[in-house]
């Protein structure tokens, strides 16, 4: 075991060493295009950090950060959990799965922003509107992976579970959930993103409230400190929780797959 | 036709006869959803007026100029990480994490740098669809069975011939997806962008009819997007299916 740990360690210190240099790379980019254009189109990295610490302290900051929290929480629940049943459901029964799949893959395909409109006379202005556009471009790649994981799920495996007499939610709670788990997950961290990206088109086009609503008011500004010190925070956030997604993600895969055949 | 799709169009065909009595009947009001048949007037109505095809045009245009660049230089990209295995390493990370990003949170800043024009929508289109292209390509090439490879040796085939003829052939069913998905994704860029801040285009029409009420007409319009879209891809898709099918798959 110990004498496994150092060739472990400095493997991952070279892993870790190539990012951290891109992402130099890109400070330093940045750095550059402030340098040719200056504070008018694009402030420099360090104010756009303080600018944006400056503006998490304040206290009129937080319910807009809270209103987007919340609608994207709300989203991301519906998106999971309703993609997951509905691509259970799907799965489980053959020709329903048949059926509904070309539809949902157009539905993927399309440029959902199109259909903001529709959503809004739907839901009508507000929160509802941000959850509901948010949870609409998450939701269907998740059923779509789950359809898939389950799908592919061992025929002995679930023969196996009709020879122990499982009820339906049995065989779903402990052979289709466990067997389709990997591939479940990789449709959740897809999921998310879509989510994220759906509940800020939602609050970037009509809204009063929460961090899109802070980016369009500072466009009016001409505020451009702001509007990339928000731009920052949501991409951090994001890409933070991807690689976490990820890692969680790569841990599941290695479980599930017999060693050496591991994605 | 197969049971599932004889079942799939009977779906489809309910669903709108069901939408269209709702909306008869006053179930569902006008204000929310106009009946299919009204959207059908309104997509007719809309294909007489000049003004939607001027509108129309420099959509397609920008999400066309968005789709090129996107396609072309993520083929290129895609294609030199793969040889470039370091730089693979060092990029892969951020690659992975960079459909995470709401991308439109930055188009206030490329409003802010371009100026409100079409540049700024285009930048975002051609951004937000790389990635996919590139990603396609590196899936694409890293599926090239070894034996392909392996023959193309055993000829003696250039570098160019090697790509031309064996690589780019073997990689294309993959490569093909990521054009359906740069499609998909240049469309999102530009039309967001043009509804959020935009003085022409089709997504800017679209708001205006949302903003005025004529949910007829913003409904036709939108229809007609959606069409447009799904017929490209179900073109590209049935041009995959051919290329499947004449290698036995």
């Amino acid at each position: 075991m110990t004498a496994a740990a150092p060739p472990r360690a400095s493997i991952s210190v070279r892993n870790a060493r190539d990012p951290v240099l891109v992402c130099a790379a890109i400070v330093i980019g940045w750095q550059l295009l402030h340098e040719l254009a200056g504070d008018v189109a694009i402030t420099a990295p360090l104010p756009t950090l303080s600018h944006l610490l400056h503006m998490v302290g304040q206290a009129r900051f937080l319910p807009h950060l809270g209103e987007t929290a919340m609608a994207f929480g709300q989203a991301l629940a519906i998106s999971w959990i309703g993609g997951v049943v509905i691509g259970l459901l799907l799965g489980g029964h053959k020709l329903t799965g048949e059926v509904a799949e070309p539809v949902l893959v157009t539905l993927y395909s399309l440029p959902k922003v199109t259909l903001y409109p529709v959503i809004l006379l739907l839901f009508g202005l507000g929160m509802q509107a941000k959850v509901a556009f948010g949870a609409f471009h998450g939701i269907i790649p998740v059923a779509l992976f789950t359809l898939n994981a389950v799908r592919n799920v061992p025929a002995a495996q679930l023969r196996a579970g009709r020879a122990m007499r499982l009820s339906g939610v049995q065989q779903a709670r402990h052979i289709l959930l466990p067997a389709a788990l990997p591939e479940v997950f990789a449709g959740l961290r897809l999921g998310f993103s879509l989510t994220l990206l759906g509940t800020m088109l939602g609050e970037l086009f009509a809204s009063q409230r929460g961090l899109g609503f802070l980016l369009m008011k500072a466009i009016d500004l001409h505020d451009v400190e702001t509007i990339l010190a928000i731009a920052v925070l949501i991409s951090a956030f994001a890409v933070s929780a991807n690689m976490a997604l990820l890692a969680v993600d790569r841990r599941l895969r290695r479980g599930a797959a017999p060693a050496g055949h591991g994605a | 036709m197969s049971l599932a799709g004889f079942l799939r169009t009977l779906l489809i065909v309910g669903a709108v006869a069901a939408l269209e009595i709702a909306c008869r009947t006053g179930a569902i009001k006008p204000t929310m959803v106009v009946a299919p048949s009204a959207m059908a007037l309104g997509v007719v109505e809309a294909l007489r007026d000049p003004e939607f095809w001027r509108h129309f045009g420099v959509s397609v245009q920008a999400v066309a100029i968005a789709m090129v660049i996107a396609v072309t230089g993520g083929f290129c990209i895609g294609f030199m990480l793969t040889r470039v295995p370091p730089l693979r390493r060092a990029v892969s990370p951020f690659l992975a994490s960079y459909y995470s990003i709401p991308h439109i949170a930055f188009y206030p800043l490329l409003i802010v740098i371009f100026g409100l024009g079409r540049t700024p929508l285009i930048f975002l289109a051609t951004m937000f669809a790389m990635v996919a292209m590139i990603l396609a390509t590196m899936a694409g090439l890293d599926r090239v069975p070894a034996v392909l490879a392996k023959t193309a040796r055993v000829h003696r085939l250039g570098l160019v011939d090697e790509i031309l003829r064996v690589r780019l052939p073997a990689a294309a069913p993959h490569i093909l997806s990521g054009l359906k998905l740069a499609v998909a994704y240049s469309f999102i860029g530009v039309i967001a962008g043009e509804f959020i801040m935009s003085t022409e285009g089709i997504g800017h029409e679209i708001a205006y009819a949302y903003d005025n009420f004529n949910n007829q007409r913003m409904y036709a319009l939108i229809l007609i997007v959606l069409t447009l879209v799904t017929s490209f891809n179900m073109s590209v898709f049935a041009w995959e299916r051919r290329m499947l099918k004449r290698r036995g798959l």
